[in-house]
């Protein structure tokens, strides 16, 4: 208990080796994010996303800056992806938010997705949990925009915004599934920029067709700024606090989402586990290493491999 | 659950310096070796190096100076991670420096320091070398 409290006091140490720690799955640390878990639930947690270069970190500054004038606290996780090549990571989105460094308000954290496609990666998860339990009113997450099926972020976030610019692709773009289907608040960055009003008007008209996904009541605002300059941060944050207040307006909302929250983070949690350890077991059993050889001498299909393997783990399991 | 350390680096440019190309070389070299680089950009006080260094948890810190301030700016940077309890955080420097400095920053702290024309291969094993990954 003696790591969970220093966390709870708000330790900046504590908290940076925790979620290093968490990083590195040390099994330890584990143990103190059970220890942290009744401390949680009480954040708003933001996350950005966007495609690299549409300016999130330079809003996450403006925004830091803005709810610091509010007296609030904020955490920020800032997720830079892996090199798959070497496994290391240039970790830069701190550069547009160091100003905020000297402020015992802020904690900024740098994480690499260290090779998870989704964009929000196990750590992060825990990493949110750990700045929540410290105290911080508000948690923004800004990941790696890579691709259009990054929804990874919306369920663990009370608020997403997704961040685009002018001239990125036809008004096709906005018609296909994925990464424009689950922002709550979209905001066009860079507005300044020829082709502002077109981008508008595509993500105005995907969201018109889509009518019914938005019987809940929220229809997603679309936004513009130019963060550089300060512009049109205040109404992005007014908009998160109006789609806060709607979250909160009924019971039914909050459950919706705490139900969709836990199941996401258990299933989530189940899976990584599953592929740390039972992925991990497999893939240095002899056997896989036999059906290996099979496939490549073609003399057995990797459909039945697999089916052959896993069935095989899974009974052993259930014994 | 396998647990893996990795090697975290802060590369930071203290002061009034706006030669940023070096460390972004050297930021590059130590992604391709496997580390985890929080750069930090230009302009940075000793004490937003040290808070931003404290806050990513990192095993070492890269100072680039160019500038001719590191015998004000390198001193600084180790007395601030004293004051916070951060002093086992390897110091190293990169830069041009007088040769007279160059033991004078060694004596107090800095663990190495790296001139013009040193290869890149040699900086990156000099981190295998003696930076490990807190246990």
């Amino acid at each position: 208990m003696v790591i969970a409290e220093k966390i709870i006091s708000g330790d900046i140490r504590a908290v940076a080796r925790l979620i290093r720690d968490i990083d590195d799955t040390v099994p330890e640390a584990r143990e103190v994010l059970k220890d942290l878990y009744p401390y949680t639930g009480k954040a708003y947690v933001v996350g950005i996303t966007g495609a690299p270069g549409v300016g999130k970190s330079t809003l996450v500054d403006q925004m830091i800056a803005h709810l610091r004038k509010a007296k609030k606290t904020v955490g920020v996780l800032a997720v830079d992806p892996t090199s798959p090549f070497s496994g290391g990571a240039i970790l830069g989105d701190r550069v547009r938010m160091q100003r905020h460094s000297m402020d015992e308000g802020v904690f900024i954290r740098s994480m690499a997705t260290r090779g998870y496609f989704g964009g929000l990666t196990q750590s992060t998860r825990s990493a949110i949990d750990v700045l929540d339990a410290m105290g911080k009113d508000y948690i923004i997450v800004e990941t790696v925009g890579v691709g259009q099926d990054e929804i990874d972020i919306v369920r663990s976030a009370h608020t997403t915004i997704i961040t685009l610019v002018p001239g990125m692709g036809d008004d096709i773009q906005a018609l296909k599934a994925g990464i424009l289907e689950v922002g709550d608040i979209f905001v066009i960055n860079k507005a300044d920029r020829e082709g502002a009003d077109r981008t508008i008007n595509d993500i105005r008209l995907m969201i018109e067709m889509d009518e019914k996904r938005y019987k809940d009541g929220w229809k997603p605002p679309i936004l513009t700024a130019q963060a550089v300059f300060d512009k049109g941060v205040k109404e992005i944050l007014g908009e998160i606090e109006n789609h806060r207040k709607h979250l909160l307006s009924s019971k039914q909302m909050q459950s919706i989402f705490k139900y969709e929250k836990a199941r996401n983070d258990l299933v989530e949690m189940i899976k990584d586990r599953i592929v740390s350890d039972v992925l991990a077991d497999i893939i240095h059993s002899r056997e896989f290493e036999e059906a290996l050889q099979l496939i490549m001498e073609r003399k057995i299909d990797p459909y039945t491999a697999c089916d052959n393997i896993v069935l095989k783990k899974i009974k052993k399991g259930n014994k | 659950m396998n647990q893996k350390r990795k090697i975290r680096i802060l590369v930071a440019k203290p002061g009034l310096d706006g030669h940023d190309r070096g460390s972004r070389i050297i930021a590059r070299a130590y992604r391709d070796a496997g580390f985890e680089v929080v750069y930090t950009g230009l302009h940075q006080t000793p004490e937003e190096v040290v808070q931003a260094a404290i806050q990513e948890d990192v095993d070492m810190i890269g100072l680039s100076s160019l500038a001719g301030a590191h015998m004000y700016l390198f001193p600084r940077v180790l007395e601030l991670l004293k004051e916070n309890g951060a002093d086992d955080i390897v110091v190293c420097g990169g830069g041009i420096f007088p040769e007279e400095d160059i033991p004078k920053l060694k004596k107090i702290g800095i663990k190495e320091i790296f001139t013009p024309g040193t290869p890149l291969g040699e900086v990156v094993n000099w981190v295998e070398e003696n930076v490990k990954p807190r246990s």
